[in-house]
């Protein structure tokens, strides 16, 4: 295991950026800025099209010549247009409570369970451990064809107990969790086991409090997750009232057709709950994606 | 096996003879066991665990012996059969080679193009934020909307792309619809989309080098192409090791962007492994077949991980 997971130390720049003895306008720099620039404007083009695109009508977004500004000018048409078709709302409100539920039975079963394997000795712990952590490499595809065939038998096709019960589980979290509380000093926990807590309580009042940010960085690494899950949704769900925005939008775009505006709203409704979160939360979610990110690996 | 015994206290502190002495002595005994509270708080992962991944995981590997179908029909053991069958299908071939021709062309812009970025807004230029913000950005959407908007921009006649290229005087692409172009297309698209997870990766392994290491190298005279040779490449190497891994493991599972940019048509030039699992399961209702298929993947993607494996233990080792 590399040093990665760690919690980044932060390197404190000078004010200017620079280190003693550089130019402020050296060759190298100047170049570092204009890669950085053309980077830059190539990643953020598609999305500012996509936005230019859903500012104009539908007749200029649909004729040539292609443009940034409309010849009608600026309009909210398409936006209105797909808010008042109704389905959006509802798609955006279903991904919302059911990656939430997601990520709240994922966080609590992997938290406790990741506790268990750090502090407690049980029969059977290393066994069922060294399942779990091999389970990581099994990818969630291969799985999907049994999985539907099982939620055909349990009469859970179509519904938010099949949408939302297989994705709860996420056994790298339970590895990412073990790692953090191996590392939580055991004292604390002693002090309380002596006054008489319960292993429970320990866990609530002492270990919990202390595991805020690890805590943070999963919960958001599985929510975005579960908001930008497509295939098992797309498979689970037929009910136009049951889909999550995803799903939603990759059926209704076939319907729109040529509504090249109205999709490129839609695009942007969907996109932006998550970007909002992104400029609020934006060093909590980094760091999260840092520790995260390396999985069980 | 010994691997999983991390972290395990009992053992560290009590010495092997010790141990040894005790288990002969006591064999019965429970030492300070908790089976009670550990397996109430194991126990919801378990349930979740033994339904949603044993269980699909075993019951799928008995499928792939049966020619069971999606509507219920059929489930008769067939033995072998599919899995001949598979190796036998030239369609299969075709989804597994469309499937590493994407990996390969995906995962080297994915690494490269996220160290540069990582490199460059390490470099101690302003507007750090802003750097992260406009690469991190398309991370955040839904392969759905990812889609959708390149869709548009590689519209033959009305996208951002071809009249770009016809107001230089070049002439317009087919991007989707040119199957010589099209999985080219996809593979933008998708490093548009992902090379920001990439980069936040680099940008905290970049962060965790030791300051000491480019003091040293200043000491020693080490100019700024030097410090990046010399310091910041060498001390990555691992994690661009992980990274390259990570992707391949990543890119191999692609299905989002091909089903969808595709328009849900399985086109021979793009046809992904998955897209096949899907469309045999889900439009042929062969759930046994799909299923042989599955693990034929499966297998691949293990010996990936186990290859990752070996070089994680050699390299702590």
């Amino acid at each position: 295991m590399t040093a990665v997971a760690a919690r980044p130390t932060r390197r404190m720049p000078s004010s200017s950026g620079l280190k003693p003895g550089e130019k402020r306008f050296g060759v190298a720099r100047i170049l570092a800025i204009l890669v950085l620039l053309f980077l830059a404007v190539t990643w953020l083009l598609p999305l500012a099209w996509a936005v230019a695109t859903s500012l104009q009508t539908e007749a200029d977004a649909g004729s040539a010549p292609v443009s940034w500004f409309g010849e009608s000018g600026v309009t909210f048409d398409a936006y209105t247009n797909v808010l008042g078709a109704g389905n959006v709302p509802i798609w955006a409100w279903n991904s919302l409570w059911t990656s939430a539920v997601i990520t709240f039975l994922t966080v609590a079963t992997c938290a406790l369970a990741a506790y268990a394997f750090s502090r407690l000795d049980f029969a059977g712990r290393k066994p069922l451990y060294f399942a779990i952590i091999a389970a990581i490499v099994i990818p969630p595809q291969v799985l999907v064809i049994p999985l539907f065939y099982q939620m055909l038998a349990f009469g859970m096709v179509d519904t938010y107990l099949g949408l939302i019960l297989p994705q709860v589980v996420a056994p790298a979290m339970v590895f990412i969790l073990k790692k953090f509380f191996d590392q939580v000093p055991i004292e604390l926990e002693e002090a309380a086991r002596v006054d008489g807590a319960s292993r429970l309580r320990v866990f609530w009042s002492v270990v919990l409090p202390l595991s805020r940010p690890i805590l943070a960085a999963v919960s958001i690494f599985v929510f975005i997750q579960a908001w930008n899950n497509f295939l098992w949704p797309f498979l689970i769900i037929n009910d136009t009232n049951l889909m999550t925005l995803p799903v939603g939008l990759q059926t209704v775009k076939s319907a729109f057709g040529v509504q090249y505006a109205q999709n490129m709203a839609m695009a942007i409704l969907a996109a932006l709950p998550l970007i909002v979160l992104f400029l609020f939360f934006q060093r909590q979610i980094i760091r999260g994606i840092a520790t995260t990110g390396f999985g069980g690996q | 096996m010994t691997t999983a015994a991390v972290g395990n206290r009992a053992v560290a502190t009590a010495g092997p003879a010790a141990d040894d002495a005790e288990a002969t002595a006591t064999r019965e005994r429970p030492r300070n066991r908790e089976n009670g509270p550990g397996w109430a708080f194991v126990a919801p992962l378990v349930v979740f665990f033994a339904l949603f991944l044993v269980w699909p995981l075993i019951h799928g590997l008995y499928l792939s012996f049966t020619d069971q179908s999606m509507t219920g029909a059929g489930g008769a053991f067939v033995g072998l059969a599919n899995y001949a069958e598979a190796f036998a299908d030239a369609e299969m071939w075709r989804a597994l080679w469309n499937t590493v021709w994407f990996t390969l062309l995906s995962t080297v812009p994915l690494v490269l193009i996220a160290l540069v970025m990582a490199l460059l807004v390490e470099a101690g230029l302003p507007g750090k934020w802003l750097w992260r913000l406009s690469f991190f950005m398309p991370f955040l959407l839904a392969s759905t909307v990812v889609s959708l908007i390149w869709v548009w921009i590689f519209n033959p006649q009305l996208g951002l792309v071809n009249s770009v290229l016809q107001s230089f005087g070049l002439a317009a692409v087919p991007w989707l619809q040119d199957p010589t172009v099209s999985m080219i297309s996809i593979v933008i698209a998708t490093v548009w989309w992902t090379v920001g997870f990439n980069f936040l990766l680099y940008l905290a392994a970049i962060q965790n080098i030791p300051e000491q290491q480019y003091e040293a190298a200043s000491i020693d005279g080490a100019g700024r192409w030097r410090k990046l040779w010399s310091v910041t490449l060498p001390q990555l190497a691992p994690t661009t090791m992980l990274i390259v891994i990570l992707q391949i493991l990543a890119s191999l599972k692609v299905f989002d962007q091909i089903y969808q940019m595709m328009n849900q048509l399985v086109t021979p030039a793009t046809q992904s492994v998955v897209v096949y699992i899907f469309d045999t399961g889900f439009t042929g209702y062969r759930f046994g077949y799909a299923s042989a298929i599955s693990y034929i993947f499966f297998a691949i993607v293990l010996i990936i991980s186990l290859v990752q494996f070996r070089t994680n233990a050699r390299r702590s080792a």
